[in-house]
């Protein structure tokens, strides 16, 4: 029964194990990434990236919106991308902060 | 012509017609991700006004030690990732409609949640002995900001609220006869949503903070 289960497309036990196995093995790349020296741009950029991955994998695998119906992927996601994405736009601001002190 | 409404039969009917769901899912299950769609945007901004301080004050302290710091941290990752993964197990024993398996892997997500909470806890006591306020750092971390303290406790607490939320949401759901298979999977959503969040406060607040040698 768990064969004919892991060959179903959307309640396969053995596809969820893999995505779980996998988020394991990326937190565990973050982890070793965060004792190696890195320039900052550049560990922000991995550790970032990593995380999208790991929050893609959730979402898409075990919050199912891979196999739900496209209009929903099309209403949720770009909704969310754009709007965190915009909230980057203080992040000149900071650099200000970071650069000129004195104006604080 | 006992059809009460006209219809045209040269446009074919579709799924915004009325009558049905164009996504597909009922109502709730909308609504669930509706809402995990708004508390995203509340912990990015969060997130986001962490990123903003930390980016421009010089002297953010970086205090986490491997232990117990980083590893009660990656601890707690690995518990709620693997209560993520019990959960979607619960989920599928409910499609199947294996009660007595639902309860057992909700209660096994339940226990990923609260060793989450029980490892959170200590390690906030860890950090209070050190002299870790909201409103200051322990002097021992040297010239130092407040705002570790603020964003810190800010962050990660209303986190750990959710996840405690999650927990008793989890709870009641296993425990109500009324039940059904789509009450566990919006109860699931929940709590990946849980898990979703803290894949980002792990690294920006923790792994960020790893004390240089």
């Amino acid at each position: 029964m768990d064969a004919e289960a892991a060959h179903g497309q959307s309640s396969g036990n053995k596809l969820y194990l893999l995505v779980w196995f996998g988020l394991l093995i990326l937190t565990a790349i973050e982890v070793f990434l965060g004792y190696e020296r890195l320039p900052l741009n550049l560990m922000l950029v991995l550790l970032m990236g990593l995380s999208i991955i790991k929050a893609a994998l959730i979402i898409f695998y075990f919050m199912h919106l891979k196999f739900e119906r496209t209009a929903l992927i099309l209403t949720i996601l770009p909704a969310m991308v754009i709007v965190i994405s915009l909230l980057s736009i203080f992040f000149p601001d900071a650099l200000r902060l970071l650069t000129h002190p004195a104006n604080r | 012509m006992s059809q009460v409404i006209a219809e045209d039969r040269s446009v074919p009917a579709t799924v915004w017609d009325g009558g049905v769901s164009p996504y597909k899912i009922g109502h709730k299950k909308l609504g669930m991700w509706l809402f995990i769609l708004s508390d995203s945007l509340t912990f990015s901004a969060l997130l986001f006004g962490y990123s903003y301080v930390r980016m421009s004050t010089p002297n953010w302290p970086t205090p986490f030690d491997f232990s117990p710091g980083i590893l009660y941290a990656t601890v707690m990752t690995a518990c709620l990732l693997s209560s993520s993964l019990t959960m979607v197990m619960a989920v599928n024993a409910s499609a199947k409609g294996d009660r007595g398996a639902v309860v057992k892997w909700i209660g096994a997500t339940m226990l990923g949640g609260l060793a989450f909470l029980v490892l959170h806890i200590r390690e906030w006591f860890h950090l209070i002995d050190e002299g870790l306020k909201p409103f200051a750092s322990p002097a021992a971390w040297g010239p130092s900001t407040p705002l570790f303290g603020g964003t810190f406790f800010t962050i990660t607490g209303l986190h750990m609220f959710h996840v405690l939320t999650g927990v008793i949401y989890l709870g009641v759901i296993a425990a109500r006869k009324k039940s059904n298979h789509e009450d566990v999977e919006i109860c699931g959503l929940y709590w990946h949503f849980v898990d979703l969040v803290w894949m980002f406060v792990f690294p920006l607040i923790y792994i960020m903070s790893i004390k240089a040698k």
